[in-house]
């Protein structure tokens, strides 16, 4: 176990490295909310109609949809994984008393939460400095916070969960481009980062709720934003549990799969 | 220690032919060829052994070295190290194993190399008293102590090397396997390494496998060779019985003073000659060196005289000839 960590924190204190990077990440972020939010006002200006969530909320969810990107995008890649797999420096990997899939998911979700942390909180903090309609506040409720937070993190492990299958397919394709854009294309759309959810036609909704994709982007930011009430929430919980779970029992046979058949070229 | 028996591992390679329409119609019909990388091989090892695994470029060298780490799986055959077999039991096994890739890097990029080595004490779980000890004893061997704070990406070549065998070694292992540990070394980093080798084999009875093309290596370390070619094992015995065998030959240089008498010896054969200077190639089994001086120092006043044994790496592609590999 301590060694997942050593990984863990070896990885993070890496990602925090990268200041130049993270700079850059808050404000190409920030030119990505506004213009959604602008999308989005022009939206709802020209359709009368009561929508089924708010401006006010949808604001919220942008701003923290691009706070945390690193949490919901399927196409962050780790060039190491992809190296190593390609290169045959897996070698290594094999020759190390680890568990691979627990090593590599270890990594992810550190390289992951390093930059979140380098870039949520400029993005949050002068999002709350705006003028009104733009501006990003604190829900009402601690509760909302506390399962905003579990969400999150559960939705991190599934974000983390499903790209470890894009890693473990490079074993067959050797090659991440073609998995990682089926991934991030389909999964992007079922998240919701290209049409909100709750905007989206009964078919396609439902369609989303019976994929794993919004249980990482949609759910926790919809809590905060008050558009999905607090028992919902709960019982959407346990099923983000039953995806993990799903997910890395998938993950882990199909990589002792792929261990079996592999052959390290060359040296 | 280590027990390989009947060892067969073959590869499907898809033919490639040359040229835009073959390539068509390999892409339409792909034509399949079985590479025998592994043909029954079976050897045994005993424990604080040094074995040279050698063999022309292709012969199956890499292939054994993985089967033994437990990285490949074999088609067919066992192989019991230390009661395991490695790709059954791939995290027991490679607990007691220590492995250098040459031309592969097991130190985390962009990291320190201290870094990667105290992740590499959580990943064996390391005591803190054997990793204290035995970082010492690698800072110290290797001459690392200047390196470890440098990123692995702004490393050369060698030191990069001293530090993936001191990485290797953190975790006590029982065996080394090394594949092609000196590739691209300069001379010190090559007998710093060399030196190392024989230290930790002879201090704490590591058996060490080694593949290489440099038979300086060999000469320096093993006292045992493997020869290996289309995957199987031609020769296995030591350095002194190959030498013996195939080094029927010795080379005289002798330095004299002004001649241009005639040399005809029955026996020998004239490599270069000048004024001053002969070299002679001799074989043993028709004539003695001892003669051959005798008869030379005869008819000219000898300066001075060198004898040398045929260089190993000459024996070598002698061996390869001969079992055509």
């Amino acid at each position: 176990m301590k060694a997942y960590y050593s990984l863990f924190k070896m990885t993070l204190i890496k990602g925090l490295q990268y200041r130049i990077s993270a700079l850059a990440g808050v404000s190409t972020q920030f030119f990505f909310g506004f213009m959604f939010i602008m999308v989005y006002q022009a939206f709802y200006l020209s359709n009368p109609a009561t929508q089924p969530i708010s401006l006010r909320e949808l604001i919220l969810i942008v701003w923290l949809q691009q706070a945390f990107l690193v949490f919901i995008m399927l196409w962050f890649r780790d060039s190491e994984i992809i190296n190593l797999i390609t290169t045959g420096n897996i070698a290594y990997e094999l020759c190390r008393p680890t568990d691979i899939y627990n090593f590599w998911f270890a990594k992810l979700i550190a390289q992951r939460l390093s930059r979140a942390i380098l870039r949520c909180f400029p993005i949050l903090l002068i999002a709350a400095l705006l003028p009104f309609p733009y501006k990003f506040t604190l829900p009402d409720h601690l509760t909302t916070i506390i399962l905003f937070f579990l969400t999150l993190i559960l939705g991190l492990i599934i974000i983390v969960s499903i790209s470890m299958l894009i890693y473990i397919s490079m074993f067959y394709t050797m090659s991440p481009t073609g998995s990682l854009l089926m991934f991030s294309v389909l999964g992007e759309f079922f998240a919701g980062l290209t049409i909100p959810i709750p905007l989206m036609p009964d078919f396609l909704r439902n369609l989303t709720y019976m994929l794993p994709f919004r249980y990482a982007a949609d759910l926790p930011f919809r809590i905060y934003a008050g558009n999905i009430k607090h028992d919902e929430a709960i019982i959407s919980i346990g099923i983000q549990l039953f995806w993990i779970l799903l997910l890395l029992t998938v993950g882990k046979l199909w990589l002792k799969k792929a261990l079996n058949r592999i052959v390290i070229q060359g040296g | 220690m280590i027990e390989v028996t009947h060892l067969s591992k073959n590869f499907k390679v898809i033919k490639k032919v040359k040229g835009l329409r073959s390539s068509l119609r390999t892409f339409v019909n792909p034509q399949f060829s079985n590479i025998k990388a592994l043909d029954d091989v079976s050897f045994k090892i005993n424990e604080g052994e040094i074995v040279g695994y050698i063999g022309p470029n292709g012969a199956g060298k890499s292939t054994t070295i993985k089967i033994m780490s437990g990285i490949l799986v074999p088609d067919s055959g066992s192989c019991q190290i230390m009661g395991v077999t490695p790709w059954k039991n791939r995290i027991e096994h490679v607990k007691n194993i220590g492995v250098v890739f040459g031309q592969r890097t097991q130190l985390w990029w962009d990291v320190p190399v201290i870094d990667s080595f105290y992740l590499l004490k959580d990943i064996y779980k390391i005591t803190n008293r054997d990793f204290k000890h035995n970082l010492d004893l690698l800072t110290t061997t290797l001459d690392l102590s200047q390196i470890l704070t440098t990123p692995v990406r702004q490393l050369s070549l060698g030191q990069r090397m001293r530090c993936e065998i001191g990485a290797s070694l953190l975790h006590n292992p029982k065996i080394l396997f090394l594949d092609e540990p000196t590739i691209g070394l300069d001379a010190v980093s090559k007998l710093a390494v060399r030196n190392f080798i024989k230290t930790i084999n002879k201090e704490k009875k590591v058996t060490v496998i080694l593949t290489t093309h440099d038979m300086n290596d060999i000469e320096a370390l093993s006292n045992r060779i493997i020869l290996v070619g289309k995957g199987k094992i031609l020769m296995d015995g030591s350095l002194t019985e190959l030498k013996n065998k195939f080094s029927t030959e010795k080379i005289i240089t002798i330095d004299y003073t002004e001649s241009n008498e005639v040399i005809n010896i029955t026996g020998s054969k004239i490599l270069t000659r000048t004024k001053e200077r002969i070299s002679l190639s001799i074989d043993l089994n028709k004539i003695k060196v001892s003669e051959v001086i005798n008869l030379i120092s005869q008819k000219f006043e000898i300066k001075d005289i060198s004898v040398e044994n045929r260089p190993i790496d000459e024996i070598i592609i002698d061996l390869y000839k001969e079992y055509q590999v």
